[in-house]
């Protein structure tokens, strides 16, 4: 998913003393793959992850991770397993989180099935570098985001990333990591860019994994950068793990006009997250979900409601394993040309 | 000499094409069935289109909006390419700057536009399924051996529609056979299946939507004097059908390409040169993208389709 294989190959590569495969970028193989073999009416994160097992199985892999939770998330890896399995592969499967609840005992405990010698001691000091490595990785994402519908060179923000996440995926200590991170945030803020005053700015809301898997929301992110377009997005992999807990409480305060109780996966994080969006000046929102994602439809109206309040349009984009790409150009170009109408008032 | 422009909106199962002037006046207009076909409907469409203009017109702007419109704009060598929706809220509020919504259905999308002050504030399009839609109602009449053009005049002699499940074309097609099977009057099923469009619509694209008057409804679909009486009775608010409802796309990218006009003149004998579309499937990696080369005069203009940089 995105770019972050890096840092958890780094952390089991580290740890586990086997050779770690990353798994192959996602292609229109890997989702015919998926299809193939999953339930018709699955999300869309299952039919992604099965593909990508299979492709990493046919390359040779023999140990398959997997972690997940939240909602119907959490059930994937049982039901990935058997599907694998009566497919007639053979591999260990390592299920990080079952029936959607996970601890660090019964990670280490899974952990050690792979390197019995495992020790906690470097399990946790390596697991720490991954977890700022995340953290740097989700910032610069941040930063680009905002900025590179506006570069003036065109791809200058890509390949510094890419130069970046290489030198991460060679790093020996913490330290050696946030000097590495402070070099590259600087040059960063150092790439030309033409951004006028006031550029329109969108945020983007939805499932966690069509959220952050370019390939899965039809490179949304970079169409939207291509009108010069200023990008907020929330969810990531550092956020998921470390911020929810915490934040989820505060949406729940900031929002409670309109959502009481939790909603499941994401669902109360972007309603919450709606309200932030319409009261800081976004032009619009789009939300975005693999097809029969509950959470989120329950959450929808809430977000529709918030958005008639403040007078903020918004736009609901439901994607599945073969979902035309050209209607979706069509949408988001008339609801660029809309924003630009209200903005030109 | 008169300086006029060009739109052309190549729908999924209709073409248009309208000529304006400076003062939003139609000098030439033509409606035809693309049948699958855009590039040769197109062509066959500016040859009509040709033949209505008075000679001292020129033309001096091209747009193009529709679902063929990137194809068609290569094709024509067009100074703006916009999506349906803005065309045709811009048509719109040339002719009624009060509109508060736009009801549109077309062949195979239907859409609503809500507009405040006059620029568009809010807009929905029908995501999944095409109930409800131009290209059902076609289906729907050519299975009942009923011309499309009287099927609304039909509907209205109905006293008492029957009720026809809208959820989906597959339910409805069978709902309707159902229903013509256990004996119901042909005029009530149509009348019913009308109804059913309209709250189709309202359910799926008019969900959430605060639909206000002034209320225009246009598109193919707007021509069906059923469906637009269901209309207004559900809704109870009058709705502006205006006679050029069906161009009212093509009207509104005409006018786009008059607002972004470059200062160059059209000949539209160029439709006449051979514009050839060659598909095949990219192999060279996993992606397996379906590319799309066009050739204009057999020399290859553009690629598409691909996700890298390739072609």
């Amino acid at each position: 998913m995105g770019n972050y294989h890096i840092p958890v190959k780094y952390l089991f590569s580290k740890i586990l003393k086997v050779e770690v495969m990353s798994s192959p970028p996602i292609t229109s193989k890997t989702v015919e793959l998926g299809t193939k073999y999953s339930p018709d009416f699955v999300c869309t994160p299952f039919k992604y992850t099965l593909g990508t097992f299979l492709e990493c199985l046919e390359k040779g892999a023999n140990i398959l991770v997997q972690a997940g939770g939240g909602c119907r998330y959490g059930y994937y890896s049982e039901l990935q397993e058997q599907i694998l399995n009566d497919l007639g592969y053979n591999f260990e499967y390592i299920n990080l989180v079952t029936k959607g609840k996970t601890s660090i005992k019964h990670i280490i405990k899974e952990l050690k099935k792979i390197n019995p010698h495992l020790r906690q001691v470097k399990l946790f000091y390596y697991g720490l570098i991954a977890k700022q490595m995340v953290k740097y990785m989700d910032k610069i994402d941040n930063f680009i985001r905002e900025n590179i519908g506006f570069e003036v060179e065109e791809n200058s923000f890509i390949n510094l990333q890419n130069k970046m996440l290489r030198r991460f995926s060679k790093v020996k200590s913490l330290y050696q990591l946030r000097k590495i991170y402070k070099k590259y945030l600087k040059e960063f803020k150092e790439i030309k860019v033409n951004k006028g005053e006031h550029p329109l700015k969108i945020g983007i809301i939805g499932e966690l994994y069509t959220v952050m898997e370019p390939f899965a929301n039809y490179y949304l992110e970079k169409l939207l950068a291509s009108y010069n377009i200023e990008i907020k997005r929330f969810t990531n992999v550092h956020y998921l793990l470390f911020e929810k807990k915490r934040k989820v409480k505060k949406y729940l305060k900031d929002a409670k006009k309109y959502i009481k109780y939790r909603m499941g996966a994401d669902a109360s994080d972007n309603i919450g997250r709606t309200k932030y969006l319409c009261e800081n000046g976004y032009d619009g929102i789009i939300h975005i979900k693999s097809s029969f994602c509950t959470p989120e439809i329950g959450a929808m109206p809430i977000i529709n409601k918030i958005c008639n309040i403040y007078n903020v349009p918004v736009i609901f984009f439901s994607f599945d394993a073969n979902t035309s790409e050209v209607g979706i150009k069509t949408r988001i170009e008339a609801f660029y040309d809309m924003l630009e109408m209200r903005r030109g008032k | 000499m008169n300086e006029c422009y060009l739109g052309v909106d190549i729908g999924s199962i209709s073409t248009k094409a309208v000529v304006i002037d400076n003062h939003n006046h139609i000098v030439a207009s033509q409606y035809i069935w693309t049948e699958g076909n855009p590039i040769k409907a197109v062509k066959k469409l500016i040859k009509e289109i040709k033949c209505q203009l008075p000679r001292n017109v020129i033309i001096k702007g091209i747009g193009t909006t529709g679902s063929a419109r990137k194809l068609i704009g290569l094709m024509l060598d067009a100074n703006i390419v916009k999506n349906e929706i803005t065309a045709h809220a811009i048509g719109t509020l040339a002719f009624y700057p009060k509109t508060r919504t736009i009801l549109e259905i077309g062949g195979q999308d239907s859409k609503i536009i809500l507009i405040k002050d006059g620029i568009i504030v809010d807009y929905s399009m029908n995501t999944l399924c095409a109930a409800g839609t131009g290209a059902f109602l076609s289906s729907q009449a050519k299975r009942l051996g009923i011309d499309i053009e009287d099927f609304g005049k039909l509907a209205l002699k109905s006293v008492s529609p029957v009720k026809i499940a809208a959820r989906c074309t597959v339910f409805a097609e069978s709902d309707l056979v159902h229903k013509a099977q256990v004996g119901y009057k042909k005029e009530d099923i149509i009348a019913g299946l009308c109804r059913s469009i309209v709250i189709n619509y309202l359910n799926n694209v008019g969900k959430g939507k605060k639909i206000s008057g002034p209320i225009v409804f246009q598109g193919g679909v707007s021509k069906n004097v059923g469906v637009l009486k269901y209309f207004k009775e559900i809704l109870n608010e009058d709705i502006i059908v205006d006679e050029n409802s069906h161009l009212m796309g093509a009207i509104g990218i005409a006018l786009l390409a008059r607002k972004y006009k470059t200062g160059k003149t059209y000949d539209l004998s160029m439709v006449d040169v051979s514009f050839e579309t060659k598909g095949f499937e990219c192999s060279d990696c996993s992606n397996n993208c379906e590319v799309l080369k066009i050739y204009k005069d057999s020399k290859l203009i553009d690629a598409w389709g691909s996700k890298c940089h390739k072609y």
